[in-house]
């Protein structure tokens, strides 16, 4: 046994310099690629500022409160598609928060066997991944020609792509991101808010509405900001159901326009000034949706905090 | 809730019985009925548009669907071969490109993030707001870099960095998941050994992480090959077969996209066949995906 300890002094036992120097690379290589997430955000962002730069210049913030886009006439202006982007979110969320809530509560309390609630979440999550151009398809061939069916019951006029056709359509893809976030900050409340509630005698809806809710209310309200973002840079199933129209109007059964359809429509066939008006709407957007995330990363770190 | 006359009879037997009808419990039912009204609603679309896709698609899912190029608008037959593998190049580009990048960057946010916790918030903060980022933008960064007039224009290449930007933060999230469910004490037994700190991530953690990474990179690629938005001005399409990725390629999503606008049958049908394949890898890459989480060991 004493033959075989190693008599090596410690200093030969410790790492050589250039083992030390691999790990200080590896590291340094990973911390590079970490940086290059914030790079790419900051690029992204520079990038669409200065492309949109001409456009800037030329139409300053009035392009905010324009409502034309003309490429004939090089007016530009996106009045309509702020109006478009703001309006058909709005709806989506007035839909989709009771629904997503609803279903996030029911998915939380033990109504039902958890086998049962397991099938049932996995559902609710295969409704954020099927592809938005999907949604879009099936919004024109039968969500469509389906709520035609119901107005002309009513004798309304309806002419199809419409600001509340792609409304309906936003409601059904945000509704999981607002069940997936409500369930999850639900479930991470401890179990004694719900212990001592009925322990007091509460109902199970009045434990909901009065301490569970409440309790969870950050979470709840991050997921419906993160909704938001989700639906006013949605692009694909908005642009094939809204029916592209640069006007504003205030009939939801009229159609209309969003910032992320008319990039859409107009980016693969732009030339010149329009390219440069584009990259100005596509910043409007950026902005837009970098608000939203950001209140809703804040309103979600301010729960973690809390529990 | 329930008013008592008087006092003395205000705990007779009877009142420890629950009373349906009492205001409460009335409420409660009532709650109950809308919650589950709720999801009963919130399931009806995805029923109806995997009832419409499968139904719709199966009409064409023939050999010719797999074999042939698209036909001319209006004319029938044909297939949309040319997008099923013009779909595979851009996604493979796309891994190629966000996996690298993506699980480096997870290396550093698990692994020594935690040294340093002021850089480690301002990349979690990075990631969430890349996370954000309407895809239709990260198509316009691509074309403003790689398209535009003067640049190399339309190509596959653009198209895969563009879907690479929104896969990332995807990945990154995973794999830092995956990364953070290995136990500790793997790590000290690692290091514990004699092995560096690199040497600990490459050949213990990472290996022990790997399934759990496959299975989120699995998921970012069924997502981003259903993504239209970032394909529609990068990658564009084609109509013919793969011609190099440095000229415009056609993909099953921005094939549904073109075809489900124009007038002619044959094309819808196409349409709702190439729906019905994109549908069809989400869904069974979701369910291959949460089987493999199910197993999860440790």
């Amino acid at each position: 046994m004493t033959a075989d300890t190693p008599s090596s002094p410690p200093s030969e036992r410790s790492r050589s310099a250039f083992e030390k120097g691999l790990d200080r690379l590896f590291e340094g290589t990973t911390l590079g690629f970490a940086l290059f997430i914030l790079l790419l955000l900051v690029a992204i962002g520079l990038l669409v500022l200065v492309q949109g730069w001409p456009a800037i210049q030329r139409f300053g913030l009035a392009f905010l409160w324009t409502s034309s886009w003309n490429p004939v006439t090089e007016t530009y202006g996106v009045l309509p598609m702020i109006y478009g982007t703001l309006v058909s979110s709005a709806i989506a969320l007035l839909i989709a928060v009771p629904l997503g809530l609803g279903t996030a509560l029911f998915l939380s309390e033990n109504f039902i066997p958890l086998k049962i609630r397991t099938v049932l979440v996995f559902m609710v999550e295969l409704l954020a991944a099927i592809p938005s151009v999907v949604y879009g398809l099936w919004g024109i061939f039968v969500l469509i020609p389906a709520l035609k069916w119901f107005f002309d019951l009513f004798g309304v006029n309806f002419t199809g792509p419409s600001m509340l056709a792609a409304s309906l359509v936003l409601a059904i893809m945000i509704l999981p991101i607002i069940t997936a976030i409500s369930r999850d900050s639900l479930a991470a409340l401890p179990p004694e808010l719900r212990q001592g509630s009925y322990g007091l005698g509460a109902t199970r809806w009045g434990t909901i509405f009065r301490v569970l809710i409440p309790a969870a209310i950050s979470g709840i309200v991050g997921g419906v900001m993160l909704a938001l973002g989700r639906a006013m840079g949605e692009t694909m199933a908005v642009t094939m159901l809204i029916g592209n129209s640069n006007s504003i109007n205030p009939s939801l059964l009229a159609p209309g326009n969003t910032i992320s359809s008319l990039l859409a429509n107009q980016f693969a066939e732009a030339k010149g000034i329009q390219v440069s008006a584009l990259m100005y709407a596509a910043f409007v957007l950026v902005i837009l949706t970098l608000i939203v995330n950001i209140l809703a990363d804040w309103i979600v770190r301010k729960l973690e905090a809390k529990y | 809730m329930t008013t008592v006359s008087g006092a003395a009879d205000a705990f007779d037997a009877k009142s420890l019985k629950a009373n349906k009808s009492s205001s409460r419990n009335l409420f409660n039912i009532i709650m109950t009925t809308l919650a589950g009204l709720c999801i009963a609603l919130a399931l009806v679309p995805l029923v109806l548009v995997l009832f419409y896709v499968f139904v719709n698609g199966a009409n064409r899912l023939d050999l010719d669907l797999f074999t042939q190029l698209p036909p001319p608008p209006g004319s029938a037959g044909g297939g949309i071969s040319n997008a099923i593998s013009g779909t595979i190049i851009v996604v493979a580009i796309s891994t190629l490109i966000s996996v690298p990048i993506g699980v480096l960057c997870a290396i550093w946010l698990a692994e020594f993030g935690g040294d340093d916790t002021s850089i480690d918030e301002y990349v979690r903060f990075g990631v969430n707001m890349l996370a954000g980022v309407p895809s239709i933008i990260a198509g316009v960064f691509i074309y403003g870099i790689m398209v535009r007039p003067g640049r190399p224009g339309y190509s596959a290449l653009a198209g895969g960095v563009a879907l690479a930007v929104l896969m990332l933060p995807t990945i990154i999230r995973t794999t830092d998941e995956a990364l953070k469910i290995v136990p500790q004490d793997i790590r000290w037994a690692s290091l514990g050994v004699g092995a560096s700190k690199y040497q600990t991530v490459l050949k213990v953690v990472l290996p022990a992480a790997i399934p759990s990474i496959l299975t989120g990179v699995t998921l970012a690629i069924a997502r981003a090959a259903g993504e239209t938005a970032p394909l529609i001005f990068t990658a564009l399409f084609s109509p013919f077969r793969f011609s190099g990725i440095d000229n415009p390629i056609a993909t099953l999503a921005v094939l549904v996209y073109n075809f489900a606008i124009l007038p002619f049958k044959p094309q819808q049908e196409l349409a709702w066949a190439a729906s019905l394949i994109l549908v069809l890898l989400v869904l069974i890459t979701s369910i291959i995906a949460r089987i493999a989480t199910r197993q999860k060991t440790y």
